[in-house]
C-alpha cells in the first residue's frame, strides 16, 4: 500500500472521529458534565480492566462477522443490508440445531455443524435478494430491507407459537456444544461475555481476505463490483457473482449468530440481533472493506457500545448511539471529499512544479466510471 | 355500524403512511432514496411533543414536528446532495441517529427513559369516526398525496422534480437548477413525513421511545409498490393500513398470526420490485447524485 492510498484510507476515519467528539462535547455539556471526565469513564470502563475489555471483545466478535458481511456484499457491488435478520436467522437455525442434538459431545465435533446450520440460514436469508438481484434486477437495498422484516417476524411467530420456554421469549438452551469463555481461562475477564467464537471471527477474517485478493473467484468478485459491464465483458458472470456474493454475505452474518448462541447465552431470543446488523454497515463503512480494517472498526465500534454503558452514571447511554450514527454520517460524507480534496492536492503540487503530468494524471474519473460503492 | 368503525380505525392507521409516503415520493422522484422516513417521523414526533407541551397549543406541536422533519431531512440533504455521500449508508445513518438524540433529549427534557408526559392533541379521546373528522391533520392527510400528485403532474415546479428524477443532465443542459430543486424536494419530503411524525404523537397525546416502530418503512414499502405514483401509492398506504385493522378486529377470532399480517406489506413490495405482476421501475436516477 503506498502513501497516497494509505492518506486516502485514514484521512476520513480520522475526520469522522473528530467530527464525533466534538458532537460528543455539546452531548455531554448539554447534560452539564465535564467531557473530559466521561471520556475518561469511557475508557477506563472498556480498556480499563478486564471485564469491560472482555466486553467489548464479545461485542466487537458479533460486529466482526457482520462487518464482514457487509464489506463482503459491497466489494461486488452491492449493498446488505440485511445483516441484521440473516445474524438471527443463523442464531436461531443454531439454537435449533442445539435442540435436536444429544448432549454430552464434545464442541470441537459438534461446531462444523453449528457453523454449517448457521451459514445456512443466513446465507439462504441472504441468497434471497441476491436471485431476485440476479434475475429481476430488484435492487438489494430495498428487497434486503424488506426481508429483515419478513424474516424477524416469522421467527418471532416460530419463538412465540412454537419453541419458546413458557413465560420467556427465549428457547430452552442447547445440549450440547457451548464454547469456553475467556473467563474459563483467565480469572479476571470473570463475567464478561467474550468467548472461543471470536478466534472464528478471526479465522473468517483471514479466509474472506485470503478469498478477496488472493483467488480467481475473489478477483471476479472485485471486478464485478468495480465496473460489471467490463467484468461481463471480461467473461464473468455478473448474474452468478450477484447471487453467490449474497449468499455468502448472509451466511458469514449468520454465523455471528454463534457468538450468542454457543459463547454466551446458549438459547435464540426475541430481539436477537439488537441493532448489530446496522452497525455492520458502519464497521464495513470505516473499515474500507477491509477485512483487517474490519476487526480494527468493529473494535471501535465495540469499544464505543460498551463505553455507553460505563458511562451511564454521569450521562445517558443513547450519548453512544448518536456518536455512532454521527461516525456513520461523517464518514460517508469524508469519504468522497477526501478524495477530491487529495485529487486537486496532488494536481496543484505537480502544477507548481512545473512539472508534466503523467500520462494516467490522476484527474477525476467521469461519473460512469466512479464506483457506486466508495471502496 | 361495524363498517364505520372499521373504516375509521382503517384512515387512522393510514394516516401516518400517507404523509411519510407523499414524502417518499418527493424525495424518490427527484434521485433521492427515502430510506430515512423512519427517522424524520421519529424526530418530528419528538418535535411535535416538545412544541405542543412547551408551546401550549397542538399547533404549535404540528409546526415544530414538521420543522424537525425538515431540519432531519436538510442534514441528509447536506451530505448527499452538497458532497454526494452514498444515500444507502446516511439514510441507514439518520434514522439510528434519530434514535439516539430522541431518546437522549427525552432524557434531558423530561429525565425518562420510554416517554414523554401527556400533550395536548386536536381531539381529547376517542378512536371513534366523530374525534377524527374533528382533526385537522387528518384532513391535510387525506389531502397530501393528491396534492403531491397536483404539484408533480400540474406545476412547473412539479416538471422540474420529475426531470430532475429521470434525467438530470438533460434537465441541467435546459437550464433546470437541478441542485435547487434537490434541495426544496428534500426539504419538503421532510416536513410532509414530519408531519405524519407529528400525527402520531398528537393522537397518542405523548412521545413514546422508537413510537414510529417501522411505519417509516411501510411508507417506503408503499411508496414503491405504489409505483412513485401518488394515487396508486395512496391506494397502497389504506391497503395496508386495512389488513393491520383487520387483523386487529379480528385478533379474537385467531386466523391468521399476527406475525403474518405484518410482513403483507414487505413480501407485496419484494413481489412488486421482482416484477412478478407488474414490474416497477424506479426513477431513473435513484440513488444517484452526480450533477
Amino acid at each position: 500500500m503506498n502513501r497516497a492510498k494509505l492518506e486516502e484510507a485514514l484521512l476520513p476515519p480520522v475526520v469522522a472521529l473528530l467530527v464525533a467528539v466534538i458532537v460528543g462535547d455539546v452531548l455531554i455539556i448539554s447534560f452539564g458534565q465535564s467531557p473530559a471526565a466521561v471520556y475518561r469513564q469511557l475508557l477506563e470502563g472498556t480498556w480499563g480492566n478486564a471485564y469491560g475489555l472482555g466486553q467489548v471483545l464479545y461485542k466487537a466478535t458479533t460486529l466482526t462477522f457482520t462487518g464482514l458481511s457487509v464489506a463482503y456484499a459491497l466489494r461486488a457491488g452491492l449493498f446488505n443490508i440485511g445483516a441484521e435478520s440473516q445474524l438471527a436467522a443463523g442464531g436461531f437455525a443454531a439454537a435449533f440445531v442445539g435442540l435436536a442434538l444429544p448432549a454430552g459431545i464434545p464442541a470441537l465435533i459438534v461446531l462444523p455443524v453449528y457453523v454449517l446450520a448457521a451459514g445456512l440460514a443466513g446465507g439462504i436469508v441472504g441468497g434471497i435478494p441476491g436471485a431476485l438481484k440476479a434475475k429481476f434486477g430488484a435492487h438489494e437495498v430495498i428487497t434486503t430491507i424488506m426481508l429483515n422484516f419478513i424474516v424477524l417476524a416469522l421467527l418471532n411467530y416460530l419463538i412465540s407459537a412454537r419453541f419458546k420456554v413458557h413465560d420467556t421469549l427465549h428457547t430452552a438452551e442447547i445440549r450440547s456444544g457451548a464454547l469456553p469463555r475467556l473467563a474459563d481461562f483467565s480469572g479476571p475477564f470473570h463475567g464478561s461475555a467474550a468467548n472461543l467464537v471470536l478466534l472464528l471471527a478471526l479465522v473468517l477474517a483471514a479466509v474472506v481476505w485470503w478469498f478477496l485478493f488472493r483467488t480467481r473467484p475473489g478477483f471476479e468478485l472485485r471486478a464485478v463490483g468495480l465496473q460489471p459491464e467490463a467484468a461481463e465483458y471480461g467473461g464473468v458472470s455478473v448474474g452468478g457473482v450477484w447471487w453467490r456474493a449474497m449468499a455468502v454475505s448472509g451466511a458469514i452474518a449468520g454465523i455471528g449468530g454463534l457468538n450468542y448462541v454457543l459463547g454466551y447465552k446458549h438459547y435464540y431470543e426475541e430481539g436477537f440481533g439488537a441493532g448489530a446488523g446496522f452497525l455492520g454497515i458502519a464497521v464495513a463503512l470505516v473499515g474500507r472493506n477491509h477485512p483487517v480494517g474490519v476487526v480494527i472498526a468493529a473494535i471501535l465500534f465495540g469499544t464505543l457500545s460498551q463505553g455507553g454503558l460505563a458511562v451511564n452514571a454521569l450521562v445517558p447511554k443513547q450519548m453512544v448511539d448518536v456518536l455512532q450514527a454521527v461516525v456513520i454520517i461523517a464518514m460517508a460524507t469524508a469519504v468522497p471529499e477526501v478524495r477530491r480534496a487529495l485529487l486537486s492536492v496532488r494536481g496543484a503540487g505537480r502544477g507548481a512544479r512545473g512539472a508534466k503530468p503523467p500520462q494516467d494524471a490522476r484527474v477525476p474519473l467521469p461519473a460512469s466510471r466512479v464506483p457506486r460503492v466508495p471502496q | 355500524m361495524m363498517l364505520f368503525a372499521f373504516l375509521a380505525q382503517t384512515l387512522r392507521i393510514a394516516m401516518p403512511y400517507l404523509f411519510a409516503s407523499a414524502g417518499g415520493v418527493v424525495s424518490e422522484r427527484t434521485g433521492l432514496i427515502a430510506l430515512t422516513l423512519e427517522g424524520y417521523m421519529l424526530i418530528a414526533a419528538f418535535c411535535a411533543a416538545i412544541g405542543s407541551h412547551f408551546g401550549g397549543s397542538p399547533w404549535v406541536g404540528v409546526i415544530a414536528g414538521m420543522a424537525g422533519g425538515a431540519v432531519a431531512a436538510l442534514l441528509y440533504g447536506l451530505c448527499c446532495i452538497r458532497y454526494r455521500a452514498n444515500q444507502v449508508v446516511v439514510g441507514i445513518a439518520i434514522n439510528l441517529f434519530a434514535i439516539g438524540i430522541t431518546r437522549f433529549l427525552l432524557r434531558l427534557t423530561f429525565d425518562s427513559s420510554s416517554n414523554s408526559p401527556r400533550v395536548g392533541g386536536f381531539t381529547e379521546s376517542g378512536t371513534g369516526f366523530t374525534a377524527l373528522i374533528q382533526n385537522p391533520l387528518v384532513w391535510a392527510g387525506v389531502l397530501a398525496l393528491p396534492t403531491v400528485g397536483w404539484i408533480m403532474y400540474r406545476t412547473p415546479f412539479g416538471l422540474r422534480m420529475r426531470a430532475v428524477g429521470e434525467h438530470p443532465a438533460a434537465a441541467l443542459s435546459v437550464g433546470v437548477p437541478v441542485q435547487r430543486i434537490r434541495w426544496y424536494a428534500v426539504a419538503l419530503s421532510g416536513a410532509l413525513a414530519g408531519l405524519g411524525g407529528a400525527y402520531l404523537a398528537l393522537d397518542q397525546h405523548q412521545f413514546t421511545d422508537q413510537m414510529t416502530a417501522g411505519r417509516g418503512f411501510i411508507a417506503l414499502a408503499a411508496t414503491i409498490f405504489g409505483r412513485w405514483d401518488p394515487p396508486r401509492v395512496a391506494i397502497a398506504c389504506v391497503a395496508f393500513a386495512a389488513a393491520e385493522t383487520l387483523q386487529i378486529q379480528l385478533q379474537g377470532a385467531q386466523l391468521i398470526p399476527s406475525q403474518f399480517v405484518e410482513m403483507i406489506p414487505y413480501v407485496l413490495t419484494i413481489v412488486a420490485l421482482a416484477g412478478v405482476v407488474a414490474r416497477a421501475v424506479p426513477p431513473a436516477s435513484l440513488g444517484r447524485v452526480t450533477e
